[in-house]
């Protein structure tokens, strides 16, 4: 059920992150492969594939990748302040992957993530879980599994955050701050 | 005075040498190159980072083993890169050493690194690209003459945070020709920023600098001294020239007095880490027990200078 | 701007200017009458007096031209560098009247043909008078004496080793007492050729920084205490060149409080600068001596202030742009200054709070005494060689205001206050820029 808090214009017209990040998984808990392994895409991904892993049945492993070293606009924005390190405590090769994004926009961190993933093995195949696709693409990639479906303006960004007791929390805010998507 | 490292948004836009890099960059520095130690761990080591740029590896002074870590480091960024030894090419017949550079510039070089025997000659360089209005092309000294070698620095300060986390409260004991030493220069700089509690320096005084208490250390002219409590231990490397022109009369007596052994070892912390540039002269500044025991973290400076060699090129390109 | 060489030299009256003449202790508002090529009076006009020309000094000092005692033409054979054209007319550009040229040129001055040829070549120009300083061993090798007769003969005023190393303490102590037997004096820069060896900077701190060779002070004390030593027992005439440390002022100060005869100079540059100047490996500031510590620059301004430094000269080196565009070390040294010693004197005077008086003494009538000539003074009679300077204007140094060949200064890009605005050379208006 998707609840809208009228009060807050920053989350004006989101659906509540809890309540989405439990629609994505019951969609994905029947749909994936047994032995799905999951990667989340640094930040929002990986905290939110780390959630996933937890609810969804079965056991999946996690990894989390960084796509820095990949993305397109390094030569206009050069690198990131902050880089973490890609961790896969798995074999690459001939599995089945899950990546997981919090919010795909216009595709390119993906595309940035399936190129990382390839210089790690060739994966059986890739599905792609997000939990919110704000539309807006700007290259051929679609999820697999969508938690909701949300349309914000250009020059505003979609953030996940998650508090300190772990609870996850959407909000909107100016380009500048947020992290690319 | 302007830093000529920064641009002027205060980006690194060279990296010629430690001093006056503030701390915030330096930790960057380090940080980036976390990522990259586990990326040489994949079977593919390179990312697309540096794709269509062009490297070269000016290198006016031989060094076969820093101009293969800066090749492997520039390939793994996918750049293209071309290995100049200019001993043997056009300086010796007489174009000068900016002519080199203007005429590379002209052949769409992204990056130089460079090693020369002078003192400065990064910085010439820098200056020479700046007054040009060259912003896109960035200069990595890759060791000038006895005055720096950031990235060798920048290496073993992340050797050491790699070991120990922390700088505040270390010991770092630095042994050896220090007057000679780019290495050691570069890295008492980066110790002094990073907060670094004491750091000493030990050597005959024909082998350290005047005033280099002024860079904020201490002297010790007696090893055993100074090795006390010591967490981390940097051996420098004695040429053998050093033993002509009266610094020193043999590497014997200098090894009884300086050379590294597990005996004035057991002198520092039971946990210190003994560190080397490279290459080692066995028995004579440091002894093969101490070089290939548990206590020597020399081999895993080499792996982690490939990877910080990469975060500075990418750091630097991407400016 | 142009330079108005071959003038008739008529007669002109210097009027409304502030007449500043050290070694008559003159400074105030006076006239200066020249005639002849000379001084015809100071104040008032002589009697029958007709001026062919009347120049207006309102707002500058007239002062003696001045004496410059180290200045490299860079002939002959460096001529890549600079030539006799372009050095004199960047001399009377900076009010510098009289000149000594070290012997420093390829081949060195050490043959009384090239001495005379210099001279001759000096003279045509008509523009400062030179006065060569002759070779002290053949070749400046330091192994064998020059034909110091022969030489004083084709117009060497002096005897100098310029800046190459005289290590041998015996030819040394043989040259002072071969030169003293005919009163010549010797100029003599002190430095250990050993301790100096290899060196480009000053031992301190800052080379310890940069990773560059130094040149511990010691090297320039044990020197002095060398030369000094030898000055006493052989009893020649001698001129200590460029100090550069402030333990070397503490010498020449205690030698001549007992009484050796004992002159001596500091360049331009080391009164202004020190080795934090070299910044990122500025080899404009790779100079020979080289820049020492804040504390030396002090002592030998304190030096200059009471007297035991004479003179300042320039000891102008013109460079090749290509030999300054290296790594410092294997830079050309050397710094230009015929055309700073005045504007950077005058610094120096307002910083120092030195009466203006006993500044332009110091380049004027003390050099012109060390040199052993009547000049750097205007009393009646004397050869009008006259500076007109206006000493608050402002001006910045650049390439193209600069008329030396070489354009190596430290100084590029400073504005410094005191431009010339005439020079006159026996009489005749050598340097006049339209500008």
């Amino acid at each position: 059920m998707i609840s809208v808090t009228a009060a807050d214009p920053a989350r004006e017209g989101l659906p509540d992150a809890e309540a989405t990040i439990a629609a994505l998984a019951e969609k994905m808990g029947a749909a994936i492969a047994y032995d799905a392994k999951l990667v989340g895409i640094y930040s929002g991904g990986a905290w939110l594939a780390e959630r996933l892993a937890e609810i969804l049945p079965g056991e999946h492993p996690v990894g989390f990748i960084d796509v820095s070293f990949y993305r397109d606009d390094y030569g206009k924005k050069g690198l990131r302040a902050k880089v973490a390190t890609t961790t896969l405590p798995f074999e690459i090769g001939n599995s089945r992957i899950v990546l997981v994004d919090d919010v795909l926009y216009t595709g390119r961190s993906v595309r940035a993530a399936i190129n990382e993933l390839f210089d790690y093995g060739r994966p059986e195949s890739i599905e792609l879980a997000v939990l919110i696709d704000r539309g807006g693409r700007e290259l051929p990639i679609e999820a697999t599994y969508v938690g909701a479906r949300v349309a914000v303006a250009r020059d505003s960004s979609i953030v996940l955050q998650r508090h300190l007791d772990g609870r996850f929390e959407l909000s909107v805010e100016p380009i500048e701050s947020a992290p690319g998507a | 005075m302007r830093n000529p490292q920064l641009n002027g948004d205060g980006e690194l836009q060279h990296l010629l040498t430690l001093e006056g890099l503030p701390a915030p960059v330096i930790d960057r520095i380090l940080d980036t190159a976390l990522p990259f130690v586990s990326i040489a761990e994949r079977d593919v080591k390179k990312v697309p980072l540096l794709r269509g740029k062009t490297v070269f590896n000016l290198f006016f002074e031989n060094s076969t083993r820093t101009r293969t870590t800066f090749e492997i480091a520039a390939k793994r960024l996918s750049a293209d890169v071309i290995n100049l030894n200019i001993g043997v090419s056009s300086t010796s017949k007489g174009e000068t050493l900016l002519d080199t550079i203007d005429n590379l510039v002209a052949m769409n070089a992204d990056m130089f690194v460079v090693r020369h025997a002078q003192s400065g000659a990064a910085h010439l360089i820098a200056q020479h690209l700046s007054a040009a209005d060259r912003p896109h092309i960035h200069v990595i000294n890759a060791g000038d003459g006895r005055h720096a070698h950031p990235t060798q620095g920048l290496l073993d300060l992340f050797t050491i945070r790699h070991y120990k986390k922390d700088f505040h409260g270390l010991t770092v004991a630095i042994v050896g020709d220090l007057l000679h030493s780019r290495v050691a220069r570069s890295l008492i700089h980066g110790l002094t920023t990073l907060g670094t509690t004491e750091v000493r320096v030990i050597g005959p005084q024909t082998l350290l600098p005047t005033a280099i208490e002024s860079m904020g250390v201490h002297v010790f002219h007696d090893m055993r001294t100074g090795l006390a409590g010591a967490d981390v231990v940097v051996m420098l490397r004695l040429q053998s020239e050093r033993m002509k022109g009266a610094l020193l009369p043999s590497a014997g007596e200098y090894f009884k007095h300086y050379g590294l052994t597990m005996e004035k070892l057991a002198l520092a912390k039971p946990d210190a880490i003994v560190m080397h540039p490279g290459p080692m002269n066995r028995g004579v500044e440091i002894d093969s027990a101490v070089a290939d025991g548990a206590h020597s973290v020399i081999l895993p400076q080499v792996t982690f200078g490939i990877a910080v060699r990469m975060a500075v090129m990418s750091m630097l390109a991407g400016n | 701007m142009t330079n108005a060489a071959n003038k008739p030299a008529g007669s002109i009256e210097i009027r409304n200017g502030r007449l500043i003449d050290p070694r008559h202790r003159i400074d105030g508002k006076a006239s200066l009458f020249v005639a002849a090529g000379r001084i015809a009076a100071v104040g008032a006009p002589p009697a029958g007096w007709r001026g062919d020309r009347i120049i207006d000094a309102a707002g500058c000092v007239v002062c003696p031209g001045l004496v410059d005692l180290a200045a490299r033409l860079r002939e002959p054979g460096f001529e890549y560098m600079a030539t006799l054209e372009s050095e004199m007319n960047a001399a009377i550009a900076g009010g510098v009247t009289s000149l000594a040229c070290p012997p420093d040129t390829d081949p060195a001055l050490d043959e009384p043909g090239l001495v005379e040829m210099l001279k001759h070549r000096a003279r045509s120009l008509n523009q400062a008078h030179v006065y060569p300083v002759g070779a002290l061993t053949v070749g400046l090798r330091g192994e064998n004496i020059t034909e110091m007769g022969e030489l004083a003969e084709a117009g060497c005023i002096a005897f100098s080793h310029a800046d190459a190393p005289l290590a041998d303490t015996q030819v040394l102590r043989r040259a002072l007492q071969y030169a003293e037997t005919f009163d010549y004096p010797v100029w003599l820069r002190p430095q250990d050729a050993y301790l100096a060896r290899g060196g480009v900077a000053h031992d301190g701190e800052v080379a310890t920084r940069l990773g560059l060779a130094a040149i511990p002070a010691a090297a320039e004390i044990i020197a002095l205490d060398t030369i000094l030593t030898l000055a006493r027992e052989t009893g020649a005439r001698v001129h200590i060149a460029r100090l550069s440390t402030r333990e070397g002022v503490a010498r020449v100060r205690e030698a001549k409080r007992a009484g050796l005869k004992l002159t001596c100079d500091v360049a331009i540059h080391h009164v202004h600068l020190c080795d934090i100047d070299i910044g990122w490996f500025d080899a404009q500031c790779h100079l020979v001596p080289p820049l020492r510590s804040a504390r030396d620059r002090d002592a030998l301004r304190a030096g200059l202030a009471d007297g035991t430094i004479d003179a300042i000269c320039s000891d102008h080196a013109p460079v090749d742009d290509d030999s300054k565009q290296l790594p410092f070390a294997e830079a050309e040294p050397g710094a230009i200054g015929l055309e700073l010693l005045l504007p950077l004197t005058l610094k120096w005077a307002h910083e120092a709070k030195i009466p203006l008086a006993e500044a332009l003494g110091r380049i004027t009538a003390e050099p012109a005494r060390v040199l052993g000539i009547d000049a750097g003074h205007l009393a009646a009679g004397a050869a009008a060689d006259v500076c007109i300077v206006a000493i608050d204007e402002a001006w910045t140094v650049t390439r193209d205001a600069l008329q030396s060949q070489g354009k190596n200064t430290p100084f590029l890009g400073v504005e410094l206050a005191g431009r010339v605005r005439y020079t006159l050379v026996d009489g005749q208006i050598v340097y006049e820029p339209t500008a």
